[in-house]
């Protein structure tokens, strides 16, 4: 066996490895009940309600981790209201995308559509949930189980920066607040149940105040606030309960509030909204600083600035809450009903800059920052568009469009059947093994990636066929074209392959890039098609290198292809050639019609190469 | 297919050869005159945008026994007297009615009234609002889209070819095409929506796949264009053109049975919807673009080329050696045989018989 079949043979082996490696990865899944064998659907097939959502900030410009801010934010409201496999994502700069299987019920719309405030907030009692093991919400971002001091919040201190000598607006107001840094006093009110949980479900309120008292409250850390439905909430609310970690409805700004710590266990009564997400500029994290010294302690902080007038509201709460004793003195930052974090103010904070210090990593420091920085962004959720897509229409679709497909492969079929004989098997053979090699990586996609195909993603597949099978047909093409030249058939498919494979690389790779594009920039639920288009052009390089070249290559061995059987579709008969060199100088003669650029007799062929010759040394 | 077979030989062989570079200015002539009628009827008559970039509200009532327009009429009537529905029947069973933006919240009402009125569940009926500005978004997308692909192709075009002429012809192909489909849309009415403009597109990148063929076998035959003096540049880049119009007619078919199959379906069974949109989008301009890379692509090409004071030194040399009877293409009635250019030479061991059942 020649070292080409060799090859061909080992290349087909190799595919064969994939093929099993695709599919075993897939079985493995089915039989562990991770997926299904067939990928997943999209909306448009599966039924469901799909909101565009755009966010837009009057003046501001909005960078993607605002949006990602956003996505996080509805995520979060989306898990709480119990609806399961939404898709949530971003969609270019400024848009995000809302999938919602099934029908969603018009509160969980509502929550969607709602822009999320951030809210500061005067702490008026605290108190603790019994923690239950695990919270069944992995994005909660602490786990109590894992940090034995589940009132990590508590020890975060809210103190003013000295302004550095660039500052300008604020320089002139007194920095006494700066020596209060990083005085990270543990907290008197540490739950016992924080290393062993109990197995008791109800909530217990250490702290002893209960001010149900009937005098209008004065101001916003006024105990005055707590009413006797107010204590009850707060005595109800359980915070290990998810729904009550993420994406609560923020309250009336102008009444006291009860909600709880996105870590799960810490509950708080807090007073009215003193400072709202417009009144901060803009918040940075970085490395913790000791004031006097300036060297760094090892901890993050979260640098938070305020707008001018925030900063006077600012100054203004904390010499109120700075007189006041724990937990009054604490200042609530909420973002979307839920506290994020509840520093101590010690001292009277003004000039408009405050630093959050405490047990911050820098990741978590970051991650603060970024969910301020973002309630400061004036951020509403603007309607694009709202699709609700019945699952009978989904169904209806999806079974057209394969019915679509399988017309367009039969056709295609018959065509090239048509066209090439028996070298339309090879086209057929190719089709279904990119069909099955598409199909397997469409449900692993499904699987490890959530892909979920789409209307449009079936459209780009039957697209596909089309371009998949010209791949083939250039090649065919080449071929014959080699066989016109005289070649024998092994000749003709090594020689043909060598300069159609060039072309396929280049339109591939052009057509590869106009799916990238369509891609990256696609709008509205079409980037399934850019994505399917840009998926079958490497599946069809793939097959046309591991499959379509190989069986080419050994069907060349066989005597039915070899010899130029009329069915093959190679026959050089057909193709010009009366004849095949016979061997020992034998040529048969050329047909008339081929005389003059048939082919020739050695002899025929030296005289033409003289005159050539002659002719071209004449001009030179 | 033997007769196209036959057909396909007398081309490659240059026996039978289309003039279609020689006839380059009428071609142009034809395409720029197109062109021309596409821009005038785009800018008088204009597109017909979906409810996409307009923006309203449109209700898909499926599973209809009795699918009667008015009924729907009456029901929007009822609710929003001001309104007037645009409704269509789609297939037989289903009904489509697009009216203006409603409140957010009482899209989801109207579409209890129109079960109710069709008597069928509430889950029948697909509801869609586009917000007004949706629109622009989407199509402030797709030119973006547009101007960053022809730039990254004519990069890669440039850098594959090696050479500014070949890229700047598909490019010119590329919009030719591109502009050919939009006016057929305006001419006809057909509505664009945003899956139309992803089929807008996706032309873009098969009209270049389709030139990047052609302009490989030009590249192939004309790539010893200076050693020899039988045949001028013209003539290389026309045989190649020739040679490949098979694959191009195979490949155009093809590519334009599925997309017609979706087409038939996605109008006779669906109605309009994404996989209607798309398809006519393609189907179109895969027409066009097979039309683009023959006529449009390689003529301009040839026609950029012979502005290259080589070429024309070349072509010179070329005639002057036919005048003076010196070359031996030129047949008994005055033609020129155009063929390949290295005919003829040793086809390596490989092509040698082999010895059959021998060790």
């Amino acid at each position: 066996m020649s070292q080409a079949a060799k090859g061909a043979r080992r290349t087909l082996i190799g595919l064969a490895v994939l093929f099993v490696f695709i599919f075993g990865l897939l079985s493995t899944g089915v039989l562990t009940n991770n997926t299904g064998w067939a990928p997943g659907l999209a909306l448009d097939l599966a039924g469901g309600r799909q909101i565009i959502l755009e966010a837009q900030a009057e003046g501001e410009t909005i960078d993607q981790s605002d949006l990602n801010q956003a996505v996080q934010i509805i995520r979060n409201r989306v898990d709480a209201s119990g609806t399961s496999e939404a898709e949530i994502t971003t969609q270019g700069d400024t848009n995000i995308l809302v999938a919602l299987p099934g029908t969603p019920d018009e509160a969980t719309l509502d929550l969607i559509r709602q822009s999320a405030q951030l809210q500061f907030r005067p702490v008026l009692q605290v108190g603790y949930s019994t923690i239950t093991l695990p919270t069944a919400d992995p994005a909660a971002t602490s786990d109590p189980t894992a940090t034995p001091e589940p009132t990590a919040s508590t020890d975060e201190t809210l103190t003013g920066t000295s302004p550095t000598p660039s500052a300008d607006a604020a320089g002139d107001i007194d920095t006494s607040g700066v020596s209060e840094v990083a005085n990270v006093v543990s907290s008197a009110t540490t739950p016992s149940a924080s290393a062993t949980p109990e197995p008791s479900a109800t909530p217990e309120a250490t702290d002893t105040t209960t001010g149900a008292t009937t005098a209008e409250p004065t101001n916003p850390s006024d105990l005055a606030w707590i009413t006797p439905e107010i204590q009850a909430q707060f005595d109800a609310i359980n915070c290990s309960d998810p729904n009550n970690q993420t994406g609560v409805d923020p309250g009336d700004p102008n009444a006291a509030f009860v909600t709880c710590n996105q870590d799960g266990v810490t509950k708080y009564i807090l007073g009215p909204v003193e400072l709202a997400g417009d009144d901060i500029a803009t918040a940075t994290s970085g490395p913790e600083q000791n004031p006097q010294t300036g060297a760094a302690t090892g901890g993050f902080m979260i640098m938070l600035d305020l707008t001018g007038d925030g900063g006077n509201k600012f100054y203004a709460t904390t010499q109120r809450l700075a007189q006041l004793t724990q937990p009054q003195n604490q200042f609530a930052i909420i973002l979307d009903g839920v506290v994020l974090s509840d520093p101590r103010v010690t001292n009277p904070i003004p000039g408009g800059s405050a630093q959050i210090t405490g047990n911050f990593t820098q990741a978590s420091a970051q991650a603060l920052a970024d969910q301020l920085k973002f309630g400061a962004l004036p951020l509403t959720l603007e309607v694009q568009s709202e699709q609700n897509i019945t699952a009978t229409k989904g169904a209806d679709e999806l079974r057209n469009g394969l019915l679509a497909g399988l017309i367009g492969l039969i056709l295609v079929v018959i065509y090239t059947m048509f066209q090439y004989r028996a070298l339309g098997a090879v086209t057929i053979g190719s089709l279904l093994v990119a069909g099955g090699i598409t199909y397997g990586l469409i449900a692993l996609l499904s699987w490890g990636l959530g892909y979920r195909l789409s209307l449009a993603g079936v459209t780009g597949l039957i697209v596909a066929i089309g371009i998949t099978a010209d791949s083939f047909i250039v090649y065919f093409e080449r071929v014959k074209d080699e066989l016109r030249e005289g070649r024998s058939l092994q000749a003709a498919v090594e020689h043909g392959w060598k300069s159609a494979r060039r072309t396929i690389l280049a339109s591939d790779a052009v057509n590869f890039l106009a799916a990238l594009v369509l891609y990256m920039l696609a709008v509205g639920g079409v980037r399934g098609f850019a994505f399917t288009l840009g998926l079958t052009t490497l599946v069809d390089l793939l097959v046309v290198i591991m499959f379509t070249h190989p069986v080419l290559v050994l069907l060349a061995r066989t005597k039915f292809f070899g010899e130029g059987h009329k069915w093959s579709g190679l026959d050089p008969r057909q193709l010009g050639r009366d004849t095949m060199y016979k061997g020992r100088g034998r040529v048969a003669t050329p047909s008339a019609a081929a005389a003059s650029d048939g082919p020739l007799t050695l002899a025929e062929r030296k005289a033409a190469k003289a005159r050539g010759a002659v002719a071209t040394e004449d001009k030179e | 297919m033997a007769s196209l077979s036959t057909w396909g030989n007398r081309l490659h062989s240059g026996e039978k050869t289309y003039g279609i570079v020689a006839h380059r200015n009428r071609w142009f002539l034809i395409s720029a005159v197109l062109m021309a009628l596409a821009l005038v009827i785009l800018f008088t008559k204009g597109l017909n945008p979906g409810i996409d970039f307009r923006g309203g509200t449109e209700y898909i009532v499926s599973g209809v026994t009795d699918a009667d327009a008015q009924v729907a009429r009456d029901t929007v009537a009822a609710a929003y007297p001001e309104e007037t529905p645009a409704v269509a029947i789609l297939g037989g069973d289903g009904v489509r009615v697009q009216l203006g933006t409603l409140e957010q919240s009482d899209v989801d009402a109207l579409g209890a009234d129109l079960a109710d009125a069709y008597g069928v569940p509430v889950t029948n009926v697909s509801s869609s609002f586009i917000g007004p500005t949706w629109g622009q978004d989407v199509s402030g997308k797709a030119v973006q889209g547009l101007v960053v692909f022809l730039v990254l192709v004519a990069i890669v075009m440039a850098l594959y070819f090696r050479t500014w002429r070949m890229a700047a012809a598909g490019l010119v192909a590329l919009l030719h095409d591109l502009v050919f489909t939009v006016g057929i849309y305006a001419l006809v009415g057909f509505e664009v929506t945003p899956a139309s403009v992803i089929g807008f597109l996706t032309i873009l990148g098969y009209s270049l796949y389709d030139t990047v063929v052609v302009f490989d076998k030009v590249r192939d035959n004309t790539a010893d264009l200076f050693t020899q003096h039988r045949y001028t540049y013209d003539e290389l880049a026309n045989l190649a053109v020739n040679q490949t119009l098979v694959r191009s007619i195979n490949t155009s078919v093809v590519a334009l049975l599925p997309v017609s199959a979706i087409l038939f379906i996605g109008s006779y069974l669906l109605g309009a919807g994404t996989l209607s949109d798309i398809s006519l989008a393609l189907f179109v301009g895969m027409a066009v673009g097979t039309y683009s890379s023959i006529f449009v692509a390689t003529p301009l090409e040839v026609a950029l080329r012979d502005t290259e004071a080589k070429i024309k030194k070349h072509t010179a040399d070329v005639l002057a050696l036919r005048a003076g009877g010196e070359s031996d293409v030129v047949r008994e009635d005055g033609t020129v045989r155009v063929g390949a250019l290295q005919a003829g030479h040793h086809q390596g061991a490989a092509a040698q018989p082999r010895r059959k059942r021998r060790k």
